[in-house]
């Protein structure tokens, strides 16, 4: 193998947790100019090649090289000094300081000793440009949207090391607009001749920027290949070993009229969230909500569940008029929610699993009426199984689990109310493939066994997958609602775009 | 239920316990004596028992407060709120029973107060709960017109002094109470939400649970328990002293929570260990006295085991302790 043709290189790397081998003598080569993106289920060992190679983490076997050159990264400070720069997936700014002072923090500029904030605005004004960010160096970053604020990011490492970028999956809380702009930026820093390593979730994307692709499974190397002489199925398969069902836009499930309805939202809003909506939703059936980021849609997912009152409109369950006061209203009439920041507001990180799966169907139980232990076991066993949650115990801590488990063991959460209403927002976002799947495996049978569901997804392939009908959200505004034929990405971008002065996808 | 294992026992708050007792016997070779005398028992460890009483009584409201990642810092002027309630009522010819129940209805309402502020206005447990801290003593010293109350209502003084089976009654009460409050949160839901909310308020909220309410429940609790605390201390010495009466008890407290192995950020709580926690305090207290150090030692002395303990709580003392974990990928329903 020809040293100098790799920038950044691991040879045979090796590192072992406990009795677990987290990596197994991977190769990874990195070229000036490329874009390289690494792939893997959570656990094959995308984040500890990461670490190694960004100096998180000391190999048990095997060596980093830099320039051909064999090197000890002792820290992610010391992979800088060697040119390789890391931005993470939640941004690792001060979202309370200036653009400019983020921009240069540690090694401002500096005159007669004082930091001189004129030059480092100014010199940050003409750094921004470069990068189409045409922005006062002096406001706060954490006015900006993520974006913005992943593209300083990415400016500063640029910056201080300048030869290897890692992207840690950039684009995980970004909408579409947001994800062609830093995808600009990326590629004109690698066509100034940066090495780029870029991890994320999102197959489209992948085929949209990297150049090359290297594969990993159980911490194992599967291959590292030329981007263009694959197609998508190729991709998974390496990433699983096996085809899994991505069902396109050809078995649409018929609409079903002849079920009866359950939910009916009339004028249904709340000032300075969502206007007024209309909306019918029957059994047996899954409402897709399309829109970009920002566009109501979990504004409009809260305010059904009585998380964010209404106050406006009226909504019948069965015909009967209800009012939905707080979510527990909601919950008591059958409803459930997913939300869309699982760490946040999702998860009981530090209570275990099984306690996490029992929460929602104890709090409807009420404070006397305890779950005891062993009735806790079988329900959380039982959907611990049904939904193939991994993990190594039932009471270990939930925050232990990857995010696609931890998804699982939310949905779990409310499967076990016996809900009739379950509205997920982003249940896919941020998981990896094989959870993915289940997930939309699990809403699929929902639906067969006729339950209504809102399924709100930025990713429209799977939307059209799942949905019997897709409402389409823009300004905090219901726009369309989308049936039958109209039921095509095509017409969803086009019903998201309508407004001139938005995203022209 | 569980079955109660050995090893179950051999955690760093009862070990620290019987540490504590062991150099207490070092130093002092008669402080295990107990001595059978007019019907009760007396001697350095039973001593032990009585004076931790209140601190144990505060810690069992405190241990609710403190998983809900909150903090109770008005514990301290409710007892000497309550105290003087109850004094002055007896003082002023109102029978002990009514006397006790109105001072306990008092420190219901400061609790309820101190939920209001923080579960309904949202206010920080911290600064909602020390209105009261500062408010209450200047209440007190209104109810008491600013002299110490005393009083001689035999009923009254019993439930400071009194015995039951020649235990202390302020050791059966504070006994007594942790049962009642263990086996309450822990034969219902309420352990478990109360352990959500502390551990993300906003999930739990959106998983249906009565955030609010549960909120003001354990504020609640928190002051019923320093009235009785209140009310034990005052009936200790026959007299209600609104300046002094459980002056600084709140920090006392709190460590007792935390040495109990409940975390300042909420989540997972133990009352009985909590309730150890105060023993140990008052047993280093005790053994300090007792061996005839200068009590200016006391201090330094509970500071220095404090760390030790806090030490063996933290996550790096564990580490050469600790199990393998568990091989991952392992499903767990198989």
């Amino acid at each position: 193998m020809a040293d100098s043709q790799y920038v950044l290189e691991a040879r045979g790397v090796i590192k072992i947790f406990g009795s677990h081998m987290a990596l197994d003598a991977v190769d990874f080569g990195l070229r000036a100019g490329e874009v390289h993106a690494l792939l893997g289920e959570n656990g094959a060992g995308k984040s500890t090649l990461i670490k190694i190679l960004t100096g998180a983490y000391q190999p048990d076997g095997g060596q980093v090289l830099v320039d051909g050159q064999a090197v000890t990264l002792d820290n992610p400070l010391h992979a800088q000094t060697h040119g390789i720069g890391t931005v993470y997936q939640e941004v690792n700014l001060l979202p309370n300081r200036s653009v400019a002072e983020n921009l240069y923090l540690g090694h401002q500029p500096t005159r007669f000793g004082l930091v001189d904030h004129r030059r480092m605005e100014r010199d940050a004004r003409v750094l921004l440009t470069r990068y189409g960010l045409d922005l006062d160096p002096g406001s706060e970053l954490g006015t900006h949207s993520v974006a913005v604020q992943q593209i300083v990011a990415i400016a500063r490492a640029v910056q201080l090391s300048g030869k290897v970028l890692i992207l840690d999956e950039p684009t995980a809380s970004l909408d579409r607009n947001e994800v062609e702009r830093l995808f600009e930026v990326i590629g004109d820093l690698k066509r100034a001749g940066l090495a780029i390593i870029f991890i994320t979730h999102f197959l489209d994307q992948v085929f949209a920027i990297a150049d090359r692709v290297t594969v990993l499974r159980n911490g194992r190397l599967v291959d590292t290949q030329q981007l263009d002489a694959l197609n998508r199925t190729d991709v998974v398969r390496l990433m699983l070993g096996k085809d899994i069902a991505f069902s396109g836009a050809t078995d649409l499930e018929p609409e079903n009229p002849t079920t009866e309805v359950l939910l009916e939202f009339t004028g249904y809003g709340r000032r300075r969230s969502v206007h007024p909506f209309n909306l019918t939703i029957h059994k047996g059936e899954v409402i897709g909500v399309a829109g970009l980021l920002g566009s109501g849609r979990t504004e409009m997912a809260r305010i059904m569940f009585g998380a964010d009152p209404a106050d406006q409109g009226t909504m019948r369950v069965n015909g009967k008029a209800a009012t939905l006061r707080s979510t527990t209203d909601a919950i008591a009439l059958g409803f459930g929610f997913c939300p869309e920041d699982r760490k946040a507001e999702g998860i009981l990180g530090d209570l275990s699993v099984r306690e996490n799966i029992v929460i929602a169907l104890q709090g409807k139980l009420g404070w006397f009426k305890a779950l005891n232990r062993d009735e806790q076991l079988e329900i959380a066993g039982k959907f611990g199984e049904s939904m193939d949650i991994r993990a190594a115990s039932l009471d270990m801590p939930v925050k232990l689990l990857s995010g696609g488990n931890q998804q699982k063991v939310i949905l779990s959460r409310w499967l076990a109310t016996d809900p009739a209403f379950l509205i997920l927002d982003e249940p896919t976002r941020g998981i990896d493939v094989g959870a993915h799947a289940e997930i939309v495996r699990t809403i699929n049978r929902l639906r067969d066994d006729g339950m209504a569901m809102v399924v709100i997804s930025s990713e429209l392939d799977e939307v059209v997958a799942y949905s019997s009908r897709i409402v389409v959200m823009r300004d905090r505004e219901m726009v369309a609602e989308l049936r039958g034929k109209n039921i095509n990405p095509g017409v969803i971008v086009q019903a998201i775009a309508n407004n001139p002065d938005e995203a022209t996808l | 239920m569980r079955r109660l294992r050995l090893d179950r026992l051999a955690n760093p708050q009862l070990l620290a316990l019987v540490g504590v007792l062991a150099i207490n016997w070092l130093l002092f070779p008669s402080f295990f004596n107990v001595t059978w005398q007019d019907g009760r028992f007396f001697g350095s460890f039973i001593d032990v028992l009585n004076r931790g009483a209140p601190v144990a009584i505060l810690a069992i409201g405190m241990t609710g407060v403190i998983a809900t990642k909150g903090v109770d810092l008005s514990v301290g002027a409710i007892m000497a709120v309550c105290g003087a309630v109850a004094a002055t009522m007896v003082v002023a010819g109102y029978p002990a029973p009514i006397a006790v129940i109105a001072a306990l209805a008092v420190g219901l309402a400061c609790g309820l107060w101190n939920g209001f502020l923080v579960a309904v206005l949202d206010i920080q447990p911290i600064v909602a709960t020390l209105v009261l801290m500062v408010a209450g003593r200047g209440i007190a010293q209104l109810i008491t017109e600013g002299s110490i109350v005393t009083f001689n209502d035999p009923a009254l003084i019993f439930i400071g002094t009194g015995s039951v089976l020649g235990l202390p009654m302020a050791a059966v009460i504070a006994v007594v109470l942790m049962v009642l409050v263990t086996l309450l949160v822990r034969r219902t839901a309420i352990g478990l939400f109360i352990q959500a909310i502390g551990v993300n308020r906003a999930a739990a909220s959106l998983a249906g649970i009565h955030s609010r309410m549960l909120l003001m429940l354990v504020y609640a609790l928190s002051g019923l328990c320093a009235a009785i605390a209140g009310i034990v201390v005052a009936a200790d010495i026959r007299g209600a002293d609104a300046n002094n009466s459980g002056l600084w008890l709140e920090l006392d407290a709190i460590l007792a929570v935390v040495i109990g192995g409940t975390s300042l950020l909420g989540g997972r709580f133990s009352i009985p260990m909590a309730v150890v926690g105060a023993l140990i305090i008052q047993a280093m207290n005790t053994g300090i006295l007792v061996s005839g150090f200068p009590p200016e030692f006391n201090l330094v002395v509970k500071a220095g085991m404090i760390i030790l303990i806090l030490l063996l709580q933290s996550p790096f003392a564990a580490l050469p302790f600790k199990r393998r974990p568990a091989a991952p990928n392992k499903t767990a329903s198989s």
